[in-house]
């Protein structure tokens, strides 16, 4: 599976879709789900939340290990997935589907800055290396 | 991602073909990855190839190369709890001890009495001690003949069983012989249906290992079968020449046995209740703290090293299963609160059967079946219930 094209990603394996009002939306990516294997447990962020950029926020916990999920800009938490809750291996099967928290960035533009998706796969390939 | 082993000399190949345009670059990256292969040599057992075909991913496992999981690790636990799987176990090693007086030797050596194993093939379940009372390892031994026992250990403890077993060997049965079996292989073939599917690839092993009692084994000639496992279910562990275990995984396979990673293998033995030597138990605790208790023989009158130590200090902690009662999955670590003190979990995860987190905890003596404790989670305490371990075997969950 290739990483959506219309996607903004972080090095620590985030990715982040721009909703149509600013919001943001925040999962983390195949690559991601991949290396952690079957997902058991997700605790996400709950909304009213502030975050700082790179701040952890969220945990995702598979069979094997547990992972932070890092806040890819600084904002205001305004959803989390509930549905993970009871079914967090959607993550495993749909990881661009299976969105952990949303939020209100302060600025538009640190969403702007974040990967693309060819920077994100240069990231992916370097640590395969 | 560990670079697979061989690849170093295949840089250096393509290096000296090269033209000298290239050379510099190439010498650039061939010196980085020679520097990562150093640090990250890892041992590979027989079937590495075959893992790598089978789409297992593959991790540093104790220095080994080792397939985690060829998929879903928590399909795999299910696959042998309700069908069959098979495990490389070739990282772990066979000792062979022969010669008179074997038995009297390793009635000395390890916590567990060799006396109680008198019918030919059957196993025993036993710590090896330091003269403080420390494990040095868990392990299986068989009683062949008077002259030969079979012992199975660690992986990781290996080298250091071996030269324990000699410096021993040396000063109270100097007439023994004790051979690391380098030349074997080992596959476990785990699960309801794991019997049947060995005797379908190994015909002639079935008159021998039909009426193989649990933890009985039989040399069948080119196959060592033992009715052993580390999964809680039925099965085998056969042992064989390693050139062969190649052509046995991929005959195994074609019959529909399905290869397990070390992941499920984890999940599953926790779920059976049993020790991972280096997690539940190392050198720096005894077994009366380990959940050993059952396999220490301190009432005969045989004396076998570190029982002074194990008499002169009583346990004040044991080691309890706990089931997590809020969200969250337990891991080793971890801190544990409770009335009598603290306690830390010495293995944890999310058990596939009971659809739960569980853990083995390391508790103080006076935590009982029953109570509710808490459990230290990043930055929370969550409640968990204290139980009767094992979880779940032979396909059932048992709490």
């Amino acid at each position: 599976m290739s990483n959506p094209s219309n996607l903004k990603y972080t090095a620590s394996h985030e990715w982040i879709k721009t909703e149509a009002d600013g919001s943001i939306t925040v999962g983390i990516t195949q690559h991601a789900q991949e290396l952690l294997g079957d997902m058991v447990f997700v605790e996400a962020p709950t909304a009213g939340r502030k975050l700082k950029a790179k701040e952890e926020c969220a945990v995702v916990e598979s069979v094997k290990a547990a992972a932070d999920v890092y806040a890819p800009v600084s904002g205001e938490v305004i959803a989390a997935n509930g549905d993970l809750d009871s079914s967090p291996e959607n993550i495993n099967s749909d990881p661009y589907g299976a969105w952990i928290f949303k939020m209100k960035p302060d600025n538009a533009a640190d969403v702007a800055a974040l990967l693309d998706a060819a920077a994100y796969q240069a990231v992916v390939d370097s640590e395969a290396h | 991602m560990q670079p697979p082993k061989g690849q170093a000399t295949q840089v250096v190949i393509s290096q000296v073909q090269r033209t000298d345009g290239a050379q510099r670059e190439i010498a650039l990256r061939l010196f980085l990855f020679l520097m990562k292969a150093h640090m990250t040599t890892l041992k590979a057992t027989p079937l590495n190839a075959a893992h790598r075909a089978m789409g297992a991913k593959m991790v540093d496992f104790g220095g080994w190369d080792m397939p985690v999981n060829y998929g879903s690790q928590i399909d795999e636990h299910h696959q042998v709890r309700n069908d069959v799987g098979m495990f490389d176990v070739c990282h772990m090693r066979v000792v062979d001890a022969k010669g008179d007086g074997v038995r009297a030797f390793l009635r000395y050596l390890l916590a567990n009495n060799a006396d109680k194993i008198t019918v030919p093939g059957k196993a025993l379940y036993s710590a090896m001690l330091r003269p403080n009372g420390g494990v040095i390892d868990d392990l299986i031994i068989y009683f062949m003949t008077e002259q030969w026992f079979r012992i199975v250990v660690n992986a990781g403890t290996a080298d250091k069983d071996i030269a324990w077993m000699k410096e021993q060997a040396a000063v109270h049965a100097p007439a023994l012989t004790i051979t690391s079996r380098d030349d074997l292989a080992m596959v476990a073939i785990q699960g309801p249906n794991a019997r049947t599917k060995v005797w379908e690839v190994l015909p002639q092993t079935k008159a021998a290992t039909e009426n193989l009692v649990n933890f009985q084994a039989a040399d069948c000639g080119e196959y060592f079968v033992a009715r052993t496992g580390y999964t809680g279910e039925d099965g085998f562990e056969v042992m064989l020449q390693k050139e062969k275990v190649d052509a046995f995984w991929y005959a195994l396979n074609k019959v529909g046995v399905k290869p397990i990673g070390l992941g499920a293998r984890d999940t599953l033995r926790l779920e059976a209740g049993m020790n991972l030597y280096g997690q539940d138990m190392n050198e720096s605790v005894g077994p009366l703290e380990s959940g050993l208790a059952w396999t220490v023989d301190l009432k005969s009158e045989r004396d076998f090293i570190g029982k002074a130590a194990l008499l002169a200090n009583p346990p004040s902690s044991k080691l309890v299963g706990l089931v997590l009662l809020d969200r969250g999955v337990l891991r080793g670590h971890q801190k544990v609160k409770t009335p009598h003190g603290e306690g830390e979990i010495t293995s944890g995860s999310f058990s596939p059967t009971l659809e739960k987190s569980i853990a083995l905890a390391r508790v103080p003596n006076g935590v009982a079946i029953g109570d509710t404790v808490q459990v230290e989670i990043r930055d929370k305490l969550l409640n968990a219930s204290v139980v009767k371990y094992p979880f779940a075997r032979n396909g059932k969950g048992l709490l």
